[in-house]
């Protein structure tokens, strides 16, 4: 796996237990961008993860043990700008985000100029599939992040995500190990980068079951809160308006 | 029921350091993490022992009933191990986490040079 050109893409899937639909999600971003690299960052799956995204034709490389969500992108960050890839749009392994709107994360990324572009279920709509309790987390986030990141957010805890050599200079260093995605908004903020959302349309699921449960969402909350918190700590400059 | 209360501090302390020497002869613990315990074994140890000290730091604390004092010395001191423990298992698993994710890259990029290697024979 090597960049190609000065717009070099490499689309990262983070996947655990994904046996199911890892290969067709590899397929489908095959078949819409056909010889853009793909990492599937297998998070020491006991399944067939690994084998069945090998077969599909992706990149693997495998945690000798579970990291968690946050620590298997970090690792796709840090191959990416390690081999100096320009551009990386994480997508799940589930097969909840359609490949069929990575161009239009890519175009926005590149004539933009900003560092992220979130794949928003919440313009245009396209969340059909979102459950109650999941749209009330992320109503209740977007009034968070409001005053911190200055714009709103329509879906802030979206994966569909990209980002450009800045952003993955700034992840490969440091990014948030558990339900990464809100925190990584504050990280980049406080740096003074922008994002930017597009809209598209989730689907359910492919296969496999969500490991978020009830008590895991409380957790969720109470974690995002203190994560968002820990990092306007940190990092104290704020963009100006 | 004070001296009672003094004895079982004294014993605990001195079966305390006993303990944590024990485990450093038999390298189960690191020389260095030995040390928040025994300091704290010690302090322990010396509070117990002697009324005057103990006295002191309840009058300073404005504590009346002495043994009190030495509770609340002992709590604070375990809380100041447990919070070093605690940024010591921080550092740990960031560390583990980066050597585990350096060592998924690399041998990933062995695998793609062995592949390299392969086509260019």
């Amino acid at each position: 796996m090597k960049p190609i050109g000065p717009d070099s893409l490499m689309i990262l899937i983070p996947a655990f237990n994904e046996e199911g639909a890892i290969a067709n999600v590899v397929k489908e971003v095959h078949s819409v961008l056909p010889g853009v690299p793909v990492l599937v960052v297998d998070d020491c799956s006991p399944d067939g993860t690994r084998i069945e995204a090998i077969n599909a034709g992706a990149d693997v490389i495998s945690v000798p043990y579970h990291l968690g969500l946050g620590g298997c992108v970090q690792a796709g960050y840090r191959l990416a700008f390690e081999l100096g890839f320009s551009y990386v749009i994480r997508i799940d392994g589930d097969g909840q985000h359609d490949p069929r709107f990575i161009p239009a994360i890519f175009d926005k990324l590149k004539t933009s100029g900003c560092q992220m572009v979130i794949g928003s279920r919440f313009i245009n709509g396209g969340g059909e599939h979102t459950s109650i309790w999941r749209k009330l987390g992320i109503l209740f986030f977007r009034g968070v992040l409001r005053p911190i990141l200055d714009k709103p957010v329509h879906d802030p805890t979206s994966g569909f995500v990209g980002v450009n050599k800045d952003a993955i200079a700034v992840f490969a260093r440091s990014f948030p190990l558990e339900y990464p995605e809100i925190e990584a908004l504050v990280v980049l903020q406080r740096r003074r980068f922008r994002f930017e959302e597009v809209p598209c349309k989730m689907r359910e699921r492919q296969a496999g079951k969500s490991s978020i449960t009830t008590l895991k969402s409380v957790y969720y909350v109470i974690h995002v809160l203190l994560g968002v918190f820990i990092n306007i700590l940190k990092y104290g400059e704020r963009r100006p308006k | 029921m004070m001296n009672r209360l003094l004895s079982v501090t004294f014993g605990m302390s001195v079966l305390l350091i006993g303990v944590v020497l024990f485990s450093v002869r038999r390298s189960h613990i690191r020389v260095e993490y030995s040390v928040s315990w025994l300091v704290a074994a010690f302090v322990m140890l010396i509070l117990s022992s002697s009324d005057f000290v103990l006295g002191t730091i309840a009058n300073l604390l404005g504590i009346t009933y002495a043994p009190v004092a030495l509770l609340l010395v002992v709590l604070s001191l375990f809380l100041m191990v447990f919070y070093r423990f605690s940024i010591v298992i921080s550092d740990l698993k960031d560390a583990n986490i980066a050597l585990t994710q350096k060592l998924a890259i690399l041998e990933y990029r062995i695998q793609d040079l062995h592949e390299e290697r392969k086509e260019e024979d």
